[in-house]
């Protein structure tokens, strides 16, 4: 390796500001949270280093946020669509204006490598605007009905895998629609969302359509329990999903929810080997595997497995693991403690159970969280690896005969959000899907995403969808 | 069809396919690598070293052949710490020119052959043109197969050219050139590099650069991937060359890379990858200087052969 080493070529962090402190974004500006809240740090994962104190907000400040949201929502839903869309392609601008800051900061609250922040997160999150903006003036022609409405105000709380895409994800099909909405990011993402309520201020967004109100668990509950909000929009654990739809239940709030999966990603011996092995890497080690539609179940047909497993082996010996900001690395620093933790807890239960683990050599830096890319051989259905998201950079290899087979165990899961199929036949790519019992299914591909296209799962994956069409109809009535 | 063809058949078209999308994600994925500082000046060096400097024009002359040999030697007269260039790539009628400049020099000196670039000619003539070029010094010989032959299905013939033109290339290392922007798919890419080394190549090319598309990273990917595989499998190693349209540095980069995260580093080497190039010496020269001194020189700074 010595012969051709990469030397470091980090990206530089002096292209974002990040104040040592933040307030909430209630009704157009910042203020601090009230008696009822507080304050906590969130911190760079890759290093430990504190980046800034964010305010954590109470029930009051809960509720001053829905009222913002509440009082924007007539002038706003009033507006004609055509004038809704300009401030969203206004919002896609900046954001792509002002990409290298964004991406620089989704890796430094979040750990994720650059290369993914730049090329893939930002880009996303700018066409996904782009994309609902050229919805709102045309919303009678969706297949809602001649004249949809929108719900009013939208609780919308997110997880911190992609902090500023699922972001996106929630706000620009609500606002396209003609509703409000007050966002929690996540505890331990919080900065993007942050920065985003200043892009609104850019773009000149008139205030109280969004909120942005930080905190913990208790802020998601006050937000999603408060009496004021029409519609909830969750993506998260599963577990925290069954507390929303529980607290949810008998009121006339509509809901949406996307949760966990422990998608198969299904290697016929027909496949492309060299491309599927990518695809396999993509579908577990992108973004370290904090992604809920992961690939992370690995079904091999068994007349192919020892190319498949030498092949995936050979490959994830040259992933580079480490500093997120430099722009070679290929897996980023693990987003929390908690998580790290999470992470080693099941992967020991999966050694105990007898499971071969297997991580290339692999030095990983003294600070932070860190986690090696691993697989498990010898899985089997009843391995708890098997079964539960662990949501880290830990695959679990399978293996199978038939087509049927692999139908069997793929759908032998409480989770149904993704799955993929590599084989280089049309028809059977195509007999899968039909039996697939998966919100998105891809063929020869794995965790490609396009704003156009509809996601969301089946199952403890959740319900609705969003993206495409189709996610519009979650907030229009 | 023959026992030997039918088995040539079955064993080609049983290779695993390649995903078009997926390779051009792939290679595309890893141009975005960032190579800087001394990373940068190792990769630069040593693709200098891997150049084949190449001159294949009607309008070759022994004068412009000197010259651009002597440039082989010393490719920046004024750093004598710059290395020296893998080979010299030029007609048969100009390998006399070439050999009497490099003799002696370790810069090796390839000629094309088997009537270069369309390979339409009868299997004697493409045999005496390779003898010649072997004749008359060549320790390299470039030839190109049939992609008519390879195209209407014909791999037999294919082979059996290739194990022809070995035998008369002797000592002389042999590149098959597999023209791949006339193959159509990668899938023929993969096929066409494994019949080659079935048949006893040295090297797999992409390009003779006579064609409007010449070698590309998802193209190299795909070779790659067959020469590591088909080393996995029989222990021989076989080395890689990409030629035409590898224009600057930044592009020869990207090929390094590619090598360095596929098959490894035992590729990195001229005596298993080569550029087929003219002008990229030039930009790697004007590169190296700029590493060095700090600054751009100017075009005229670098030696024009």
């Amino acid at each position: 390796m010595s012969l051709f080493s990469y030397a470091p070529a980090p990206e530089s962090r002096s292209v974002v500001d990040i104040a040592p402190s933040y307030g909430l974004f209630i009704d157009g500006s910042f203020v601090p949270a009230s008696s009822s809240g507080g304050v906590f740090k969130t911190v760079n994962p890759a290093s430990e280093e504190v980046l800034a104190e964010v305010a954590a907000a109470g029930v009051e400040d809960v509720d001053l946020a829905v009222a913002a949201a509440r009082r924007a929502f007539e002038p706003w839903s009033a507006l004609p669509g055509a004038e809704r869309a300009k401030y969203l392609f206004r919002i896609a601008r900046i954001i792509q204006e002002r990409s290298r800051e964004l991406a620089v900061l989704e890796s430094l609250d979040n750990g994720k490598p650059i290369k993914e922040s730049r090329d893939v997160d930002l880009p996303l999150v700018a066409a996904h605007f782009f994309y609902y903006a050229g919805w709102a003036d045309k919303l009678p022609y969706a297949g809602f009905g001649a004249d949809p409405r929108p719900l009013g105000v939208a609780a919308q709380v997110i997880p911190w895998n992609f902090p500023l895409l699922m972001l996106a994800w929630k706000i620009a099909p609500a606002l396209a629609a003609g509703n409000t909405v007050v966002l929690k990011p996540a505890e331990t993402t919080p900065l993007s969302a942050l920065f985003f309520a200043d892009v609104c201020q850019q773009a000149g967004l008139p205030r109280g359509v969004v909120n942005i109100i930080t905190g913990a668990g208790e802020t998601g509950r006050a937000l999603v329990e408060h009496p004021d909000v029409n519609k909830v929009a969750f993506t998260g654990s599963t577990e925290v999903g069954r507390q929303i739809a529980r607290s949810v239940a008998g009121t006339r709030k509509r809901l949406t929810l996307e949760l966990g999966g422990k998608a198969a990603n299904i290697v016929f011996d027909d496949a492309p080997i060299d491309q599927a092995v990518e695809g396999i890497v993509n579908g577990i080690f992108f973004n370290q595997g904090h992604v809920c539609c992961a690939g992370s179940r690995l079904l091999v047909q068994e007349s192919a497995y020892d190319t498949v497993l030498e092949s995936l082996k050979r490959r994830m010996a040259t992933l580079r693991v480490g500093d997120p900001l430099d722009k070679n690395t290929d897996i980023g620093a693990i987003n929390s403690a908690a998580q790290l933790s999470r992470i080693r807890e099941l992967s020991e239960i999966g050694a105990s159970e007898g499971a071969d683990r297997w991580s290339p050599p692999c030095e990983l830096p003294a600070q932070g969280y860190w986690f090696a890319p691993t697989i498990f051989t010898g899985v089997t259905q009843a391995h708890r690896i098997a079964r539960e998201e662990i949501f880290g950079p830990v695959l679990s290899v399978l293996t199978f005969r038939t087509p049927d087979e692999a139908v069997e165990k793929a759908n032998n899961t409480p989770y149904g959000l993704s799955a993929g199929v590599w084989t280089e036949k049309g028809s059977l790519i195509l007999a899968m899907a039909d039996k697939l019992r998966a919100g998105v299914v891809w063929a020869n591909t794995f965790n490609k995403f396009d704003p156009t296209s509809p996601f969301g799962g089946y199952k403890e994956s959740g319900y609705g969808r969003e993206g495409g069409r189709h996610g519009l109809e979650a907030y229009l009535a | 069809m023959s026992g030997s063809a039918f088995n040539l058949r079955s064993f080609l078209h049983g290779l695993p396919g390649v995903d078009k999308v997926g390779v051009e994600a792939r290679s595309a994925a890893l141009g975005t690598r960032s190579v800087k500082t001394t990373a940068k000046a190792a990769a630069i060096d040593l693709a200098i070293r891997m150049v084949d400097l190449t001159t294949l024009e009607g309008a070759d002359t022994p004068g412009k052949v000197r010259a651009l040999s002597a440039k082989a030697l010393r490719p920046d007269p004024a750093d004598p710490t710059c290395p020296s260039v893998a080979a010299i790539c030029v007609y048969p009628a100009m390998v006399p020119v070439a050999a009497e400049v490099l003799a002696g020099s370790g810069v090796h000196l390839a000629s094309v052959a088997t009537a270069f670039p369309s390979g339409q000619a009868p299997l004697e003539v493409k045999l005496a043109d390779t003898r010649d070029a072997v004749a008359g010094g060549a320790d390299e010989i470039d030839m190109v197969i049939s992609r008519g032959a390879f195209l209407s299905g014909r791999y037999d013939h294919v082979y059996e050219e290739i194990v022809a033109v070995k035998e008369a290339s002797g000592a002389a290392h042999l590149k098959v050139i597999l023209e791949t922007g006339e193959l159509g798919t990668y899938d023929n890419v993969r096929r066409a590099s494994w019949l080659a080394m079935l048949a006893g190549a040295d090297f797999i090319k992409t390009s003779t650069g006579k064609v409007p598309v010449a070698a590309t990273l998802p193209v190299t990917l795909v070779m790659l991937e067959a020469v590591r595989d088909f080393r996995a499998q029989t222990g021989r190693q076989v080395g890689v060359k990409p030629a035409g349209g590898i224009r600057t540095t930044k592009d020869a980069i990207k090929y390094l890379v590619l090598i360095n995260e596929t098959v490894g580093t035992d590729w990195l080497d001229p005596d298993w990858f080569r550029f087929g190039a003219s002008s990229l010496l030039n930009d790697l020269l004007m590169q190296r200087t700029k590493l060095t001194t700090g600054h751009y020189a100017g075009p005229d700074y670098f030696t024009l052969d």
